[in-house]
């Protein structure tokens, strides 16, 4: 059934058609709409799940680890400043092996204080063992959605998963969506079953022990190996999917790349903005491709190095910044192709952050850049759309 | 609740609490009026450090750590997951104090004003013993601690009084909010088997001695804190439903202690005794809580 929906409504339908038994859920701009949701479907009768409207997102994450642990299936929706102050459980959930799927309205951290969208939020996240997937578009916030359960609970995984939507791009755009009927992803994730050992007085477990270091590093080696196993559950999991639904997904998917020189890696809305940029690019004859990436974590290291090793010039546009060096994906990226003996040039570009429209004016001057280091030395960062003169200026550089 | 575990055990021998802590004597009562039946969540301390050391287990009943400021949150998101599995079990919470007045306070209130079907126990030595002896919001006044040191400029040591959780917990307007003291046995078992059977959010405040962070003799455990209800500064007491009017205290000594027994049995309040207004103020003050509230004393 084709449903006009908000990317928020996308990852509560998600949740509904995954039959989420527990929802523990805070309030956030812009991923607000999720609980507001799941609160309509329950009362409603549509969905029977225990909703826990916490006081807090630390107490969110607590709370579906509480009953994740208890083995339930459970899901929760956060964004930016609440992701953030989810730190310190993200690395409990996953050191628990537990798989909670959480929705993120990507959305910029503060300070200054912003509700647009940027990567920031997750990419801060990224080295706390969740799986992480960016949408594209509202059918893919859903599809992603009921994936990602089939993903994390796979008892190969049993890692949580984060399904990134970007702020009000998608979680408040109206979309049409395809919406799969219950018994269609019914049979694609079968009944709810916690490959994993729960808190059952039948069977008396202690869950979130204390680990010497004789033990510790044993558990992380444990997580390393459930991610690097992930990347096949994933490809599996993403097939079945197709077979079932008829849509296709890729943790990287190459458009226009066969001959191209130039490649524009994109995350999330912006490939939308950046296929239409590079189709008209083609118009005029330029060899540009694009590739999309949609699982950054674990990363497709190898898919990546096949896609993008016979290009000139690698542009990854990216909604993130790690100060001090770079763009988190830049630096990914030129890790993954390091092995090539003949390697494209890699260049980066800051862009769009804090809610700063990717437009194809933003698309030029990145492009300018890149087809500039094909013949020439450029700089490795590149921030998109600034006002560099007022910056320097009253940093008295100026 | 028809059935008697008395005489089972529910928390292992073999843990690593040092001698005369009154901790694991709380938990192992707590755990026999529960039964079988029960999950507990546990917040970051001493209790879960040394009774979890993997792959040993202190725990006969399933048990759940995720950190130190959520215990309440984690007891929230099991109770809600029994809810929608249908079961019925005991749900308990164990934090110490610096896990529940302090940095596991949100997690405690939201849990309760949700109306989640946990008890909570606080078990309170005073401090933050696990990472050695710091002052928390439930280190009373006059406390040394290694946070709230004695000396030329500082001859008290902690500066403000203890914070009054029960009373805070009660002002939620929950079932049950009462405290309790392992030292008077029948009261303490009487108001966690009370406490089990009531349907909604119960906290019960149980006073536990440390036997580092006190600085007391291991073998004088129960006799302290015998003490800190016979001198009056632990008074024991239940609220239902917010209803201070009607709060009842549950037991009142005959005759009382003058504090300064307490006092003197434990090196933290030492430097106390130096100075004999010290003394005097602590005992003015369970003085004037004893002429404001004594008249809830209802056997």
């Amino acid at each position: 059934m084709k449903v006009m929906i908000r990317g928020n409504e996308s990852i509560a339908y998600a949740f509904k058609l995954a039959r989420v038994q527990v929802v523990p859920a805070y309030p956030i701009t812009p991923s607000t709409l999720v609980p507001e949701k799941i609160s309509e479907f329950i009362a409603n009768g549509e969905m029977k799940a225990e909703f826990v409207p916490v006081e807090s997102e630390h107490s969110a994450l607590s709370a579906a680890i509480g009953a994740s642990a208890k083995g339930v299936r459970v899901g929760t929706a956060t964004a930016s400043q609440g992701l953030a102050l989810m730190h310190e459980i993200l690395f409990i959930a996953s050191g628990m092996r537990l798989p909670i799927v959480m929705g993120i309205g990507n959305r910029a951290l503060s300070a200054p204080i912003n509700i647009w969208c940027d990567h920031q939020d997750m990419m801060s996240q990224r080295d706390a063992g969740w799986m992480q997937f960016y949408a594209e578009s509202n059918q893919e916030g859903l599809d992603l959605g009921v994936m990602a359960f089939k993903i994390a609970e796979d008892e190969r995984v049993l890692l949580p998963a984060m399904v990134g939507i970007d702020a009000f791009v998608l979680t408040h755009t109206v979309e049409p969506v395809e919406l799969p009927e219950q018994k269609e992803v019914d049979d694609f994730l079968g009944e709810f079953v916690p490959h994993y050992v729960t808190l059952d007085p039948e069977k008396p477990a202690t869950l979130g022990s204390f680990g010497f270091p004789e033990h510790y590093m044993e558990f992380k080696y444990g997580q390393w190996i459930a991610m690097e196993r992930a990347k096949k559950v994933i490809d599996e999991v993403f097939s079945k999917f197709e077979e079932k639904f008829g849509r296709k997904y890729a943790k990287v998917t190459p458009e226009f790349t066969e001959d191209a020189d130039i490649l524009l890696v994109t995350m999330g809305s912006m490939t939308s903005t950046t296929r239409e940029f590079v189709k008209r690019m083609r118009e005029n004859g330029k060899k540009v491709g694009l590739v999309k990436l949609t699982v950054f974590r674990p990363f497709p290291k190898e898919e990546l190095k096949e896609i993008l090793k016979n290009a000139k010039v690698v542009a990854v546009l990216e909604r993130n910044i790690s100060f001090g060096f770079g763009g988190a994906v830049y630096a990914e990226i030129s890790s993954a192709l390091s092995s090539l003996k003949e390697k494209p040039k890699i260049v980066d570009f800051i862009i769009g952050l804090g809610g700063r429209d990717i437009t194809f004016k933003s698309l030029e001057a990145a492009l300018r850049i890149a087809e500039r280091a094909m013949k020439e030395e450029v700089d490795e960062i590149n921030w998109i759309d600034v006002n560099k003169e007022a910056v320097l200026k009253a940093e008295g550089l100026l | 609740m028809s059935e008697n575990y008395e005489n089972m055990e529910f928390f292992a021998p073999g843990h690593g609490m040092c001698a005369g802590c009154a901790a694991p004597i709380i938990v192992r009562w707590i755990l026999k009026l529960a039964g079988p039946n029960t999950i507990v969540t546990n917040a970051t301390g001493c209790l879960e450090v040394v009774t979890t050391a993997y792959p040993r287990t202190s725990w006969r009943v399933p048990w759940l750590h995720i950190a130190f400021e959520n215990a309440a949150a984690a007891a929230a998101g099991v109770e809600a997951a029994t809810r929608a599995k249908g079961e019925k079990l005991n749900i308990i919470a164990f934090g110490g104090d610096g896990g529940t007045v302090d940095i596991g306070f949100q997690a405690l209130s939201g849990m309760v004003e949700r109306g989640h079907n946990v008890l909570y126990i606080l078990y309170d030595n005073e401090a933050y013993m696990n990472t050695g002896i710091q002052r928390s919001g439930a280190t009373p006044w006059g406390a040394w601690t290694t946070t709230s040191k004695v000396g030329n400029a500082n001859p008290i040591g902690k500066m403000r009084p203890k914070k009054p959780i029960a009373k805070i917990l009660a002002a939620h307007d929950i079932p049950y909010a009462a405290t309790a003291n392992p030292a008077f046995f029948q009261d303490f078992k009487k108001k966690v088997k009370k406490a089990l059977s009531i349907e909604g959010p119960k906290f019960l405040h149980v006073l536990s001695s440390c036997t580092t962070g006190w600085r007391h003799d291991p073998s004088k455990t129960i006799e302290i804190l015998r003490l800190a209800t016979d001198t009056g500064l632990f008074p024991l007491y239940e609220i239902e439903n917010g209803d201070f009017e009607n709060m009842r205290i549950t037991y009142k000594p005959k005759k009382f202690k003058p504090v300064e027994e307490y006092l003197k049995m434990q090196g933290r309040f030492r430097h106390l005794f130096k100075n004999p207004e010290y003394v005097k103020k602590l005992q003015r003050d369970v003085d004037e809580w004893w002429a404001k509230y004594g008249k809830y004393y209802c056997p």
